[in-house]
């Protein structure tokens, strides 16, 4: 059973998002979790969106799937999923694109499966939902999407039911969920926290293996830089619920521009040597509701000047990347 | 085996827990009683003023030897000896260990205000007398983890969870203990976080001499903090050696092997070589050695017979067949 492959023009972007901001109006005033991001994902190319709790990274995936939990909205801005805009579709044109366009996995493989159907019943109905196959070729699909996500036995294993997998199969599992619509988009919102150091290796691998074979884009949601050093090709760094670097993976964190992304990078103890001192970012992140004037970041910045307080910077376009930082942009006095 | 030089000293530790099926279950079905051996025959020293890590995968016993040192379980054999106080305390047992839970959204009382939490240690244990003396005090721990003194009138919910973990470590010590167990105090916590977190454990380590068992399951986290790594599998200790050692020579293939997949920021390897299979469940462990089944190294005898701990070349000690001879 062979796997279609898609073969659209190249220049079609698997995920196009401009300009995207995300509101939440509260009885004390509307909170705005996303403000202006924008990003591109070419087809079969994974982009890691990091940031710390609060930074907006899994609000973005939330918006590109439709999934923004009300009173949230998009406030402005565009999505595009292989070029088609999304932003605009009401809940049930969204949740007929979904699975075919764009495809999800979630950190807790346990939530994202239903216990009452058996990892094959829930395959099959995935994959015939999305094509025109008989219920027998869909299940012969189901058990080369299990084998193709390296799930041993696999004949056998898509009868069982969920709660018979270990945490990694079950990871497995929901990734060949979420490739059973051959979508051109996979949002994968920290899909290795929940496991242990060697299973998440073998997922991440995973994960680069499929996106390239079946030029899915794949936006990687998480925290973890190492994830994203060995899977991303390129990362987004989020600060606030805005877009601060983005770039290649390697020039983003050997290199990095914005003093956030290298308090960051410099605050990761690192396996090589050995410190006695890790370099610290002092405070926390702002609250939506006390967003700093000017730059996010500036509070905390060691670069921060009087322009910093003052003038919001915009992304501007730095070596292969870009980055939002006035020490970039005319200087921060 | 008492020694001066040492804070904490266990011996053949094993904890073992009782998950048979309720009684009447049992008998309907004909099932006998079921047990989980979670930790197995773990032997410790962690010396005053250093830091042990225990690392290994989720289910390998490193949370279960945490507790039992704490004393929040019995062992079920073997004996775990702290280092006799030196200094005078007020009355009460004394509390020789400490700890610092993982989730500090969990381990702080809601209802209580961060005064009183940090308070309630130093009142059991009578180590200041009179409100004012413990105001005082409480103050000053609030200060030495990096809060205002003022923050002792708020309540848990308003603070982060990187102020929340500095709280909890404040509370640890409140009644001024010599050892602080630590089980997995970042985990929960941002990078960035995580930092200021691992830093002011460092300079309290220096300030009051203290001496940690850090229960981690970052390697990272673990090379920074920790002065003498064991590893556990399956509720054993495959291999404990200092850290340095540990890191540039590591003798156990599990080790090997953890090693080669924790993702480095400083030198991403995409390349890597996967450890194949998960770790078995401790309810029906692996004959022989328990890492065999997915050790690339196995032999017959590894799947017989479980090695025995023995002097590691290098220092330290190993619990593998094939690990060399000193």
């Amino acid at each position: 059973m062979s796997i279609p492959s898609h073969s659209p023009a190249s220049d079609v972007l698997a995920l196009d998002v401009r300009g995207l901001s995300v509101e939440f109006p509260t009885c004390r005033g509307v909170l705005t979790a996303l403000s202006d991001v924008s990003l591109t994902i070419k087809r079969g190319e994974i982009l890691g969106i990091v940031g710390e709790s609060g930074a907006g990274k899994s609000m973005t995936g939330m918006a590109v799937l439709g999934l923004l939990e009300p009173p949230g909205r998009i406030a402005a801005g565009e999505i595009r999923i292989g070029g088609k805009r999304t932003d605009n579709l009401s809940e049930a044109e969204m949740a007929s694109i979904c699975g075919s366009m764009v495809g999800a996995i979630f950190q807790d493989p346990l939530t994202s499966l239903n216990p009452l159907f058996s990892v094959g019943q829930q395959l099959v109905e995935t994959v015939r939902l999305h094509s025109s196959r008989s219920r027998a070729e869909a299940r012969d699909h189901a058990v080369a999407l299990l084998k193709q996500v390296g799930i041993p036995g696999a004949d056998e294993r898509i009868d069982h039911y969920p709660h018979q997998f270990s945490g990694g199969m079950r990871q497995r599992v929901v990734i060949a969920l979420a490739l059973a619509g051959n979508p051109q988009l996979i949002i994968a919102d920290e899909p290795t926290t929940a496991l242990d150091v060697s299973i998440q290796a073998q997922i991440t691998a995973l994960l680069r293996r499929l996106c390239r074979e079946h030029g899915t884009g794949v936006m990687l949601v998480t925290h973890d830089m190492g994830v994203i050093a060995e899977t991303a090709d390129r990362v987004a760094v989020m600060y606030a619920g805005r877009v601060i670097e983005i770039g290649p993976v390697e020039e983003v964190l050997s290199r990095p521009k914005h003093p956030y992304t290298r308090g960051l990078m410099g605050s990761i103890p690192a396996l090589g040597a050995r410190v006695e001192r890790l370099a610290q970012i002092d405070g926390a992140m702002p609250r939506l509701n006390a967003i700093p004037t000017g730059c996010a970041f500036n509070p905390r910045c060691f670069d921060a000047g009087t322009r910093c307080r003052e003038v919001r910077p915009v992304m501007v376009a730095e070596g292969h990347g870009s980055v939002a930082c006035l020490v970039h942009d005319g200087g921060v006095l | 085996m008492r020694s001066t030089s040492n804070a904490l000293e266990v011996d053949q530790l094993s904890r073992v827990f009782d998950v048979s099926a309720p009684w009447l279950n049992r008998m309907i079905d004909r099932k006998p009683k079921r047990y989980l051996r979670a930790v197995q025959d773990v032997t410790f020293v962690v010396e005053t003023g250093k830091c042990l890590a225990l690392v290994g995968e989720s289910g390998c016993g490193k949370s279960t030897v945490a507790r039992l040192v704490t004393g929040l379980y019995a062992p079920s054999e073997g004996a775990i000896l702290f280092a006799p106080a030196v200094k005078g305390r007020g009355r009460g047992k004394p509390m020789e260990a400490q700890m610092i839970f993982q989730d500090p959204h969990a381990s702080l009382n809601p209802r209580w205000r961060v005064g009183d939490i940090i308070a309630e240690p130093i009142r059991e244990f009578g180590l200041r007398n009179g409100t004012e003396a413990i105001d005082t005090r409480v103050a000053e721990l609030l200060r030495i983890v990096g809060l205002s003194p003022d923050d002792a009138r708020r309540y848990p919910h308003e603070f982060s969870g990187g102020q929340r973990q500095r709280i909890s470590i404040a509370r640890a010590l409140a009644s001024e203990p010599e050892f602080l167990v630590c089980d997995e105090p970042t985990s929960a916590l941002d990078v960035s976080v995580q930092a200021q977190i691992l830093n002011l454990m460092r300079s309290l380590q220096d300030e009051l001499g203290l001496t940690y068992l850090f229960i981690s399951h970052n390697l990272a986290v673990v090379r920074h903090m920790a002065d003498r790594i064991a590893v556990m599998y399956l509720g054993r200790i495959v291999e404990e050696a200092d850290t340095e050692a540990l890191f540039a020579n590591p003798h156990h293939p599990y080790t090997q092997l953890l090693l080669q997949t924790i993702p480095d920021v400083a030198a991403p390897n995409r390349d890597r070589e996967l450890m194949g299979g998960e770790p078995p469940s401790p309810l029906d462990p692996p004959t022989g050695c328990a890492f065999h089944p997915r050790c690339p190294m196995a032999t017959d005898l590894c799947s017989k017979t479980a090695p025995e701990v023995r002097a590691r070349k290098g220092g330290g000690v190993v619990a593998c067949h094939l690990a060399p001879a000193v």
